[in-house]
Order: C-alpha cells, then sequence, then structure tokens
C-alpha cells in the first residue's frame, strides 16, 4: 500500500522557498521560511489559523510579493518571470472564491488555457481536448454546460481543481482543496494529486489526511517553520499539542503505516495545565530566528 | 394502507438532479447562441436589425420620408450620385440633419454598452454603469462651467462639448488619484470613490447654477443630466466613431482578461494576468469612451446598465460574445430610444433619459426577479 519514498522525479518543476518573509503593517506574517518541494513531490503546509500558510502560498503565486526572500522554480526566481510564464509553471488553486459572472463550468475550467493563448484566440482542439480530461479527472463532465454561480460550494471546488490541472503546469499550488468537499471528493482530489506526480504544495487542514497524501509535511506556527519532514517524524502528539493545542494519540495506519491522529476531547491529561501554545518550550528542529527545511 | 402515491411522474428525469434540486442549475436555454457560430449568426442578424432601423429611423420624423426614399437618398450621399431638384429639401433633412442624429445614437449605444460590461467587470459590481465613475457629474460641471463662466469661449460652438469632456476627464483622474492606492485600484474602493465624488461634484454644478445669472444653465444641466442627441452633427459624430469604435476594439481583444479578471485577483494572477495593470488600462479606456460619449450627448443613463445584463443573460458571460453582441443590442435600442424621444410628444423633444428609464426601469426589475440570473452573490 504503501507508495513512500516517491522516487525523485528527474523533470523540471522544483520548487524552493528560499528565506521568505511577509511583513504587512508592521505584523510578521512569515519569517524566513525555506522550504524546498523537490520535483514530483506532494508537501504539505499545515498549521494552525493565522500561521502564515496561505501568506507562503500567495508568494509563490506571486499575489503577494515578500518581504524578503525569493521563490525559485528550477533556481529561476519566479519574480524574474512574466505573469504569463510563471502562469505556465505553476498553477494556484486559492481560497478565492469570487465569482462575479455566470460562466459555464466549462468556459471556467477553459480559462485555465489562457497561460497558452495568445491574446483573444480560441482553445483549439487540442486545449478543449486537455479541459474535457481535466473536468473527467474530477468528475465534473456532466456540470460542463451548467453556470458556475448555481453550483454547490463542493462542485465549485472541484471545477477550481480542473482549471488548475488544465494549466498543465509542473508545479500546483493547493490552499485547502478539500474545503466544501464530501469525505468522499476529499480523498478522490487527494489521491488524483497524488497520481499527477507533480510538484505539489498543498495546505490542508487534516493533519490525517496530509499524512495519507504528502511525501512530508511542513508545521507553520506563527509564521515560523516549527518542523518539517515526513509524516511519521512530524505529526507527533507533541507537534499537536504544541503547535495545534490539542491532545491527540498517535497510531500507524493499520493498512498503510502513515500516523493517524485520533483526537481527545478530554483535557490534556499527561502534562501540565494546557497553556497557550507560544508558552511551550521551543518546539522540535526549530532554529532561532530562521527555519529551514530542506 | 397504501404507500404514498408515487412522484415518478413529477421526477426529473437526470439522477444527479435529486441531489441539487434548484431550477437555477438547469443548462442554458439555447446553447447553440453561445457556440462561435451561434454568435457570428447572432452578430448578422442584429447588424440587418440595425441596418433597417436606422433607415426606418432616418425617415421617421415632422417630414415623413418613406423607406426607399431614405435609402435612394443615403445611396446618393454615399456615392455622390445626383438628387433630383424636388427632392433636395427632403435630402438637406435627411442627409444633415437625421442621419448624423441616428448614426450618432448608434455610436453612443454601441459605447455604453460595451462601457457598461467593462465597467461592471472593472468594479466587480452589477449594478454599475458607465456614470459610476463620476464621468457624467463632472462632464456636467464642464459644460455649466463653459455657460457660466464662460471658459473656453474661443472654441466657438465646440465649447460645450470641449467643457464636458475637459469635466469627465478631470473627474476621471480624480476618481483614479483618490482610489489608487499601494494595492492597486480595487473595485469596491472604485465603486465608492466614484460615488463620492459624483456627490462633490453634482453639489458644485449646483453651486454654478445657483450663481448664474440666467435661467440657460438650468436647461444645461438638464441637457446634461437627462441626455439628448439633438446636438448631433457631421462635424462631431467622425470624432466620437472613431473613440468609440477604439475602445470597442480594444475591450474585445481583451475580453479574455475581463473572462479572467470576474475570477479575483489570486486567481487572476495564477492565470498570468497583473490585475492591477489591467485595471489601469480598463479605467483608462472606459473613462475615455464614456467621456467622449458624454461630451456629445449627455448622461443617458440605464442603456449601459441594462444592456449588458440583457445580453448575458441570452448570450452568457463570456466577453467574447458579449462585446460582439451587447454593442449591436445598445445601438439597436438606442436608435429607437432616440426615435420615440423625439416623435412622441412632436414638435417638443423629450429628453433621451426618460425614455431609456422608462424602458430600462421594469426591464431591470424584471431581469433581476428572474430565477436563473445570478451576478456575483446572487
Amino acid at each position: 500500500m504503501s507508495r513512500r519514498p516517491s522516487p525523485p522525479r528527474t523533470g523540471p518543476g522544483s520548487l524552493a522557498l528560499d528565506g521568505l518573509s511577509v511583513t504587512v503593517d508592521g505584523a510578521r506574517l512569515l519569517r524566513q521560511l525555506t522550504l524546498d518541494v523537490p520535483a514530483g513531490q506532494t508537501v504539505g503546509l499545515v498549521g494552525p489559523n493565522g500561521s502564515g500558510k496561505s501568506t507562503a502560498l500567495r508568494c509563490v503565486n506571486r499575489a503577494l510579493r515578500p518581504t524578503a526572500g525569493s521563490v525559485l522554480l528550477d533556481g529561476t526566481d519566479l519574480a524574474e518571470l512574466t505573469p504569463r510564464q510563471r502562469a505556465r509553471t505553476v498553477a494556484a488553486m486559492s481560497q478565492e472564491h469570487v465569482v462575479d459572472l455566470d460562466f459555464s463550468v466549462e468556459e471556467t475550467v477553459a480559462l485555465g488555457r489562457s497561460p497558452h493563448l495568445p491574446g483573444n484566440r480560441a482553445p483549439g482542439e487540442e486545449d478543449r481536448a486537455i479541459c474535457r480530461e481535466a473536468m473527467a479527472r474530477l468528475g465534473i463532465e456532466h456540470l460542463a454546460h451548467r453556470g458556475v454561480l448555481g453550483l454547490s460550494g463542493g462542485e465549485r471546488q472541484r471545477v477550481m481543481a480542473a482549471r488548475a490541472l488544465a494549466q498543465r503546469t509542473p508545479v500546483l499550488i493547493l490552499d485547502e482543496p478539500t474545503n466544501h468537499l464530501d469525505i468522499r471528493h476529499q480523498i478522490a482530489l487527494l489521491a488524483l494529486l497524488r497520481d499527477t506526480r507533480l510538484t505539489v504544495l498543498v495546505v490542508l487542514h487534516d493533519l490525517n489526511l496530509a499524512a495519507a497524501v504528502c511525501d512530508r509535511i511542513a508545521v507553520l506556527h506563527d509564521g515560523v517553520l516549527v518542523a518539517c519532514g515526513p509524516p511519521v517524524e512530524v505529526l507527533t502528539a507533541r507537534t499537536a499539542r504544541t503547535v495545534f493545542g490539542v491532545a491527540a494519540t498517535v497510531v500507524p495506519h493499520p493498512l498503510s503505516g502513515v500516523p493517524q491522529l485520533l483526537y481527545s476531547l478530554e483535557p490534556d491529561d499527561h502534562t501540565t495545565p494546557r497553556s497557550h501554545p507560544c508558552a511551550d518550550p521551543v518546539p522540535p528542529q526549530q532554529p532561532s530566528s530562521s527555519s529551514r527545511c530542506s | 394502507m397504501s404507500p404514498p402515491p408515487s412522484q415518478a411522474g413529477d421526477a426529473p428525469s437526470g439522477a444527479d438532479l435529486s441531489a441539487t434540486p434548484d431550477a437555477r442549475l438547469r443548462p442554458v436555454a439555447a446553447p447553440w447562441l453561445r457556440t462561435p457560430r451561434g454568435t457570428a449568426v447572432s452578430a448578422l442578424v442584429l447588424v440587418a436589425v440595425l441596418g433597417v432601423s436606422v433607415v426606418l429611423a432616418i425617415g421617421t420624423g415632422p417630414a415623413v420620408v418613406p423607406p426607399e426614399q431614405t435609402a435612394r437618398l443615403l445611396w446618393a450621399a454615399l456615392t455622390g450620385g445626383l438628387v433630383p431638384a424636388d427632392e433636395v429639401t427632403t435630402y438637406q433633412i435627411v442627409w444633415q440633419v437625421r442621419t448624423p442624429r441616428v448614426l450618432l445614437a448608434v455610436v453612443v449605444g454601441a459605447g455604453l454598452t460595451a462601457a457598461g460590461v467593462a465597467v461592471q467587470a472593472l468594479v466587480r459590481n452589477a449594478l454599475a454603469d458607465p456614470f459610476v465613475l463620476g464621468i457624467s457629474s463632472g462632464a456636467s460641471v464642464g459644460a455649466v462651467s463653459v455657460l457660466v463662466l464662460g471658459a473656453l469661449a474661443s472654441l466657438g460652438v465646440y465649447a460645450l462639448s470641449a467643457g464636458a469632456f475637459l469635466g469627465a476627464v478631470g473627474a476621471s483622474a480624480l476618481v483614479y488619484l483618490a482610489a489608487n492606492t499601494r494595492a492597486g485600484l480595487t473595485p469596491l474602493r472604485l465603486v465608492l470613490t466614484g460615488i463620492a465624488l459624483a456627490y462633490g461634484f453634482q453639489a458644485l454644478m449646483s453651486v454654478l447654477v445657483y450663481l448664474a445669472p440666467d435661467g440657460e444653465a438650468t436647461g444645461t444641466v438638464l441637457y446634461w443630466t437627462m441626455g439628448s442627441l439633438g446636438a448631433a452633427s457631421w462635424s462631431t459624430l467622425p470624432l466620437v466613431a472613431a473613440v468609440v469604435s477604439c475602445g470597442l476594439l480594444l475591450l474585445w481583444r481583451g475580453s479574455r482578461t475581463l473572462d479572467i479578471l470576474a475570477t479575483g485577483d489570486e486567481t487572476a494572477a495564477g492565470l498570468g494576468i497583473d490585475p492591477r495593470r489591467e485595471r489601469r488600462v480598463l479605467f483608462v479606456v472606459t473613462a475615455t469612451m464614456t467621456g467622449c460619449i458624454v461630451a456629445v450627448s449627455g448622461a443617458i443613463g440605464f442603456v449601459g446598465l441594462i444592456m449588458p445584463h440583457l445580453v448575458r443573460l441570452v448570450v452568457g458571460a463570456a466577453h467574447a460574445r458579449v462585446l460582439v453582441i451587447a454593442p449591436l443590442v445598445g445601438a439597436v435600442f438606442m436608435v429607437w430610444a432616440d426615435l420615440l424621444a423625439r416623435t412622441m410628444v412632436a414638435p417638443r423633444e423629450l429628453p433621451l433619459g426618460v425614455i431609456t428609464a422608462l424602458v430600462g426601469v421594469p426591464v431591470f426589475v424584471l431581469l433581476m426577479r428572474r430565477r436563473g440570473y445570478l451576478f456575483g452573490g446572487g
């Protein structure tokens, strides 16, 4: 069952976040985040609300310019590429659900081809085939002629995922792609991500799903990378307690062996009374001011 | 007891509908209209309708000219043909008076509709029209300044239009500067700034009118706020037509960018466009188009608000289609609206804005109540 560690892929698409810092109005959202996403691997970003996960992704997407540091794709600084070149290498699925106009599902997915099409040129036969394939992989072909505004949250989420896939980029970044999805579609989407063998950087809230799908997991806390490594090293009862502030027992999955967290609603009974996570001792692997994972 | 009567006869046949029984989810009514072929056919039909409307409108007025005579006189004018002596007066009416006016209706209708489509995408707001950015009230201030303060007197008969255009440009520049921050032109800030400054311009205009020595300013204010095509002439038409045509072409060439802008800024960045830059370009294009239109026709309301919605309802949201169909529909509508404005209470004229509002308001209310038409939050 276990497929880890996946063999390093030789093709392009290795992503490196190099010393990313983001300060907005004096608030330090991200502090010197260094993280490698080797080609063909899936790296999960986890952390509590406001820990800087989305901020990190937005830097990769260039929706946000980092105060310091850079994002490298195969050694090239993404800031040096034009937006269009970037869109041919990195496809993003953000949490943004803004849809102002009632485009059909087919048209929305076809927008994923726009970085490859000059000006106003309509998608050709090949582009349409790519879009159909993306819709088929997400199971939304039957919605092709529906308007996106009339879809449920989960259906819309799958449309956005299909659009990102239709971009046919070596790198995918996804911000909580399983939002609004029922459990079947959550698992289907994550399995799909794993099977694409693309370089994937994904923000996930569900630690157990993250353990199942990610080659490596990076844990952010207050804008600092506090742990990074294979799920079995990172997803520990201690991480659950110090970073997420929950009591959990970690057991290996009976089939795949990946760590799974069983949460307890009872107060933490084997530690001192629960305090704010920040008050906890220094989490594992944390250098003094910068955080690094490569 | 028997089980409840079966509902099978009423149930939708598609099994997937059971999970989402909302009628909004039905597929579009006429899918072929949304194909490239359907768009081309619709455009050709609309061009034909527009041609017929133009000829009919030119022939209608205090002196009715039959359509075949209108067509013959127009043909003579276009090809430099000879006109019989007994038709010279009719020719003058047709060619010098009515043709520029009807053609201006075409240009203004097409331009306002296209600008409306673009502004709604620019500020991401269903209730936006080309005037939401303070352009019309700025133009009114410019026009009234010309009358009351005698500004730009050296320009003679063009002073009013020039003043209105400068007012429109000045207002747009002010809105731009006030709304532009480090984060770029954000949609909501643009709308709010435009509305706030529009109130300011209206106050300024009221002061000018109040201080005016005669009643002429009041008439001009009415003219600019309700709109009229009465000032159409061959001398101003070519410039406005050229600006509007260029604007239409630029907007149409950017139709995929407009599509992408409607998906939100982050997604737009992910799809390879710079939303801030595109919004700046869009702002300049729509402001120039609207400024030119307002300078020759005043602020004709509702066309730029209603027509985009009406067209989207039929052909869907994709701008590559909307920006072909909507200007044609807007042009046809404006030709007929102007015809009504000048014939309903002849020999007097109704302000054009009265007609567009009479038609536009009920249409808009019906449209918004209709199930199946969604814009943004629904």
